[in-house]
């Protein structure tokens, strides 16, 4: 190698050495391998030499070409890192500062147990109905067998309001959604089997009693439909809702305007602990039966082909047992502290296959 | 109904423990609502006698007393207060560790003024038994010393409170309980015959019904030369044990029938009836002054007692004070009848008359007992207060009360899913008074015993008005005689056990269900996560509000008043839920909670009908933060948050125009309707008008938004194409436009947007600058246009074409020139 070859080699390398930044780097890699680079025009005049000259002279500065290019490369790297790390330095922060909230809204729980009730009643074939706040006398009392002397009436303390037009009875604030069963059976074909959870009204208020809260009656109407199905369908939401497989289910005899034969069902639990399925007391929680025969020619399906159950639950207490809240009341206070400790999280699904 | 273990006693046979009965009962249908045994209140208080009694050394009003209550309290020292204590006196002692429930202590032994005291000698009061008395209870010398006072004085019997479902008018009786317990197994139901008293003499008093329709059917007579007073210790006992006042032995025997055999019966004094005719009639419109001392304003349809001098009695419901018994009663005019139960009901709760009797009638009473319980309030009364019998009076008839029906064995499976041999439902009808009158193998005739007014009664129905003909009488046809079988097997089913009864699953008609909400439910759970998701909390609030509230909300029709609310403040069916909101973020902000941020979903009321809204409300500020500043809310969150809602229910913004004739109580600056074509009002979004904040107390804004859902159309159901997906880049363009004042930014977004439909696909609003050196009110609007080439790269040449479309399709539209 000539000495040339020699000097610009170990130039280089000095130079490279001494950059310290990108811009410096480049620039001794471009007066070296650029277009113009000291190098580049070393090549350049290789054309003007004997062929022996040439092969000489050429493989010496190609090897001095694959040489440097190695070292820029090297050098280019390094200067990058370095570059890079005292980036990094400079661009520490606090990561411990709190990053910007995007607090999470809450769903209520009583639209929770309406949506769990809507998957388990779902799973058995049932169809959420609806009906309005405001009904006739007619749906909410006298289709159900429920005239107006009628001792079950009295125990309902009804809201009234203003008829619509003069000699019509004045309307009620529903005290059931069985007005909603009416107007299923008026509507729709059997066989029917829904439910209707929704607002109802009683004019009571006091610890353990609400003006206003919510009840999810169901109806099943069919062909062949026993008081053995009704057992079953409602022995079955029971241990799905609670989640306990074995809860404890137990059927009384009572009366109701609208079935017959009438029960009212309890649940174990303990009155000690509060424990659902624990302990050795009675709960009641539903009120059910077949639907009497009445109720059926009132909406004009005839009794002798068509029978079937109903059912009608609180859906506020089988949110305060399942859940373990103590007051009715503060259901509907609105209360931010209250809402958040016992609201749902709209990621998690009221679904079977996540679980009720 | 309340009724004691020893009362059952006299009606039934049994060795059931008080466990099994209660069990019993409850399966039965006959609830048990508490059991309370007063001796458990009881213990530790003994019967015993003072042996000796001196003053006390050092106290004057004190006396110490040596007294022998038996076992391990041979001779105790107590020192009592008493003024009647003294030497020999049978008394109650309470040794140390007893409870005194009426003065909430317990007894513990010591010294009192230097005298030891070894327990305490009680009065009735101190026991919670008797009212206010000067000294100690003093017992008779018949006593036996030791014996716990709850046995001696016979309180050791469980008081059992039953409810009484209002098919069940015979199970308001302790005879009807009994019955209903030996059919289920519990003892054997004891026989009950009364024999009938021989008239002495005709009743000098007669009855005259002239309202048969609320009266049928009633009888009378006379006994007179009666002595009335206290009744005897069992039939004081009786009735104390169950919570009723004993008053004097006429009006007792009268409450101990009712409680006895659910018959009520009234009862005269005749010397107080004026002539000889007592009417059955219709109320003038009248006041009637109630033996409970109450004026009762009557009406043309109460049934009334009436003598010469006026009413006497509101019929199955209440006696009057002039007419009532009184020690000095010497002649009674017993009455006993049938009412009809309806009336009795209307009256009943028109007049707020809470009465065991018309407890009893409301429900229906036993028709066969009208004369058996004259006859057996006769006996008692000559046992009681002497006395001699006239013949009965009646009027009326009797109305005929025989029923019958059938029930088809099978039905026990196919409606009740039980399988019971009909032998068993035979046995458990007869043992509840049903007789055989037909039986084969596949079904049997029962006649109805009397009591029973609840199986097999006629049908009353009511029937949809708009029921094709033929369709109500087909149905309205089967149901006497599927009605009287189902009242059968309910009976046998209540008795057999329902427990009993296998429970089955529901036949589905596929193995997995189809979906149980249709689209228009199911979007609800969704707007219901998303509002949840963006920070919103839902809550639940009353459909009635305060009257003056939903006026400031704009709507307060009187038609949707209550007639009769709860509270002044919840009397108003709601316009919107944003009133609840409100008022929630009212409450939540005194408690330190102003950035509340909440939702509902729930009901709105309006003259022509309830709707379905979707309503959310922020207040407060943005948190602070570093770097950040609190912001106070404003308008755009409530908009961003209704128009992500309406994202969700498939309505993009483009879709949409908005208009400013917001609602009243919304800032008339800041509000809009967010509308889909011209008409459709789906939503609401703005800052509350401040007049109504600042008339509900509240200072600062509060943003809201409504949505209401009943308009919002579902999407069409349809099949979706797939999407273009270009190779090529989309670019974007930004223009600055200068819009004249009143000139609204959605017109220059929609007509930038419909410039070349092929190309753009986005357009969105980036900048808005107002002043210098724009003329005043002038806007400049900087606005970038998304371009998506479809089918090559578009050329310079292509995108200034574009660009030129959109220059003159927003000055078109708009008067709006580029800002260049």
């Amino acid at each position: 190698m000539g000495d040339d070859l020699e000097a610009l080699r170990s130039e280089t390398l000095e130079a490279l050495a001494q950059a310290q930044d990108h811009a410096a780097w480049d620039a001794i890699r471009v007066g070296v391998l650029g277009k113009s680079g000291r190098l580049t025009r070393l090549l350049k005049e290789l054309g003007k030499m004997s062929p022996e000259e040439r092969k000489e002279r050429g493989q010496a500065l190609n090897r001095l070409r694959d040489a440097l290019n190695t070292a820029v490369e090297q050098r280019g790297q390094e200067i990058a890192e370095a570059a890079l790390e005292s980036r990094l330095k400079s661009e520490q922060v606090d990561v411990t500062l709190p990053a910007p909230a995007t607090p999470l809204g809450l769903v209520h729980p009583i639209s929770r147990t309406i949506e769990e009730m809507t998957a388990i009643f779902g799973a058995m074939g049932f169809s959420v109905a609806e009906g309005p706040d405001i009904e006739s006398q007619w749906h909410n009392f006298s289709a159900l067998n429920t005239p107006d002397h009628h001792p079950a009436r009295t125990e309902h303390d009804t809201f009234y309001l203003p008829a619509t037009h003069e000699d019509a009875p004045a309307r009620v604030l529903r005290t059931q959604t069985s007005g909603v069963q009416i107007r299923t059976m008026l509507t729709q074909e059997p066989p029917i089997r829904i439910i209707a959870p929704g607002r109802t009204y009683r004019a009571d208020h006091d610890a353990t009693h609400s003006p206003m809260f919510h009840q999810c009656e169901g109806l099943v109407i069919d062909k062949g439909i026993t008081l053995g199905h009704l057992k079953g369908c409602l022995i079955e939401f029971l241990r799905v809702f609670f989640d306990k497989p074995n809860l404890p289910v137990r059927f009384r005899a009572s009366y109701f305007p609208f079935t017959e034969p009438s029960m009212e069902v309890d649940i174990g639990w303990s009155r000690q602990t509060g424990e659902i399925g624990g302990g050795t007391d009675w709960l009641e929680v539903l009120g059910s039966g077949m639907v009497h025969p009445r109720v059926l020619a009132n909406c004009g399906l005839d009794p002798a082909i068509w029978q079937g159950f109903a059912f009608g639950m609180g859906i506020e207490r089988l949110t305060m047992l399942k859940n373990g809240i103590p007051d009715l009341r503060s259901f509907y206070e609105s209360d931010l502290r209250w809402l958040r400790h016992y609201g749902f999280s709209s990621l998690s699904s009221a679904s079977l296959a996540e679980g009720v | 109904m309340k009724f004691t273990l020893s009362w059952l006693r006299e009606h039934l046979d049994f060795t059931a423990s008080l466990d099994e009965i209660l069990s019993a009962l409850n399966t039965i249908g006959l609830e048990v609502e508490s059991v309370e045994n007063p001796a458990d209140s009881l213990r530790g208080f003994r019967v015993a006698k003072i042996l000796e009694a001196h003053r006390h050394p050092d106290a004057d009003r004190l006396q110490v007393c040596v007294v022998a209550a038996g076992g391990d309290y041979e001779k105790v020292q107590v020192v009592c207060g008493a003024p009647n204590a003294r030497t020999g006196l049978h008394v109650i002692f309470a040794p140390p560790g007893t409870y005194i429930p009426g003065s909430d202590i317990t007894i513990k032994a010591g010294k009192i003024r230097g005298q030891e005291s070894g327990g305490m000698l009680c009065s009735l009061r101190e026991l919670g038994l008797g009212a206010e008395s000067d000294g100690i209870a003093e017992l008779p010398e018949t006593v036996v010393l030791g014996q716990a006072y709850a046995d001696y004085a016979k309180l050791d019997d469980p008081v059992i409170d039953i409810s009484i479902t209002p098919n069940r008018g015979d199970a308001l009786s302790v005879r009807g309980i009994a019955r209903d317990l030996a059919a289920y197994g519990i003892g054997h139901l004891k026989p009950w015959l009364v024999e009938t008293v021989e008239g002495r003499f005709p009743s000098p008093i007669s009855w005259n019904i002239q309202y048969e329709t609320a009266c049928p059917f009633i009888a009378g007579r006379l006994v007179r030369g009666v002595k009335n007073g206290p009744s005897p210790d069992w039939l004081r006992q009786r009735l104390e044990s169950i919570g009723l006042k004993p008053i004097s032995a006429l009006v007792d025997i009268t409450n101990f029938l009712t409680f006895d055999l659910g018959r009520p019966l009234h009862v005269f004094d005749a010397a107080k009836i004026s002539g000889t005719s007592l009417s059955l009639t219709r109320a003038a419109r009248e006041t009637f002054r109630a033996l409970d001392g109450r004026d009762l304003v009557l009406g043309t349809d109460d049934l009334v007692i009436v003598d010469q001098a006026g009413v006497q009695s509101l019929a199955g419901l209440i006696g009057g004070e002039s007419t009532g018994v009184s020690d000095e009663t010497c002649d009674v005019f017993i009455e006993a009848a049938l009412f009809d139960p309806v009336r009795i009901a209307l009256t009943g709760r028109r007049l707020a008359v809470h009465t065991d009797a018309r407890q009893r009638f409301e429900r229906g009473i036993d028709p066969a007992l009208v004369l058996s319980g004259l006859e057996a309030a006769t006996r008692l009364i000559l046992s009681l207060c002497g006395g001699e019998a006239s013949e009965v009076t009646t009027a009326g008839n009797l109305p005929d009360w025989h029923r019958e029906a059938w029930l088809r064995f099978e039905r026990l499976e196919s409606l009740g899913g039980a399988q019971i041999e009909s032998d068993e439902a035979v046995r458990i009808l007869e043992h509840l008074g049903f007789e055989v009158k037909e039986r084969d193998d596949a079904r049997a005739c029962f006649a109805v015993p009397s009591w029973r007014n609840d199986v097999a009664m006629g049908v009353m129905l009511d029937q949809a008005p708009h029921l094709d003909p033929d369709q109500a009488r087909t149905a309205a046809s089967s149901v006497h005689a599927i009605e009287a079988e189902n009242d059968l097997i309910e009976e046998v089913l209540r008795v057999h056990g329902l427990d009993l009864i296998p429970p089955q699953a529901l036949p589905q008609k596929t193995a997995i269900a189809g979906p149980a909400l249709t689209p228009a439910q199911k979007r609800l759970g969704e707007l219901r996560r998303l509002c949840a998701m963006r920070g919103l909390v839902e809550t639940v609030g009353f459909s009635f509000v305060s009257h003056e509230d939903a006026l400031l909300f704009g709507g307060a029709p009187e038609g949707l008043r209550l007639l009769n609310p709860i509270a002044s403040d919840l009397n108003q069916m709601r316009p919107t839920p944003l009133v609840n909101l409100v008022r929630a973020w009212q409450r939540n902000a005194a408690r330190g909670f102003a950035d509340a941020a909440l939702f509902e979903i729930g009901p709105s009321f309006h003259a022509d009908g309830q709707k379905l809204v979707l309503a959310g409300l922020r207040g407060g500020e943005t948190p602070r933060r570093p770097g950040a500043r609190a912001q106070a809310r404003t308008l755009w969150d409530a908009k961003a948050d209704l128009m992500a809602a309406l994202d969700a229910l498939k309505l993009p913004a483009e879709a949409l125009s908005i208009t400013t004739d917001a609602p009243g109580y919304y800032h008339p600056g800041r509000s809009g309707v967010v509308r889909q074509g011209p008409k459709m009002a789906l939503g609401c979004f703005g800052e509350l008008h401040p007049r109504v904040t600042r008339a509900m107390g509240i200072d600062g804004t509060l943003v809201v938004f409504e949505i209401w859902l009943d308009a919002v159309p579902l999407p069409k159901v349809k099949r979706r194409q797939a999407p273009s997906l270009s190779a090529f880049q989309p670019i974007s363009r930004d223009f600055a436009f200068i819009v004249a004042p009143g000139v609204e930014a959605q017109a220059v977004l929609k007509a930038a947007r419909g410039a070349e439909r092929a190309l753009i696909t986005d357009v969105s609003l980036f900048d808005v600058y107002e002043g210098a050196p724009l003329e005043a009110g002038h806007r400049s609007l900087g606005i970038e246009v998304t371009l998506q080439p479809v089918k090559a790269s578009l050329t310079d040449e292509e995108i200034d074409a574009v660009s030129e479309k959109i220059i003159a399709a927003v000055a078109k539209a708009t008067g709006a020139t580029l800002r260049r």
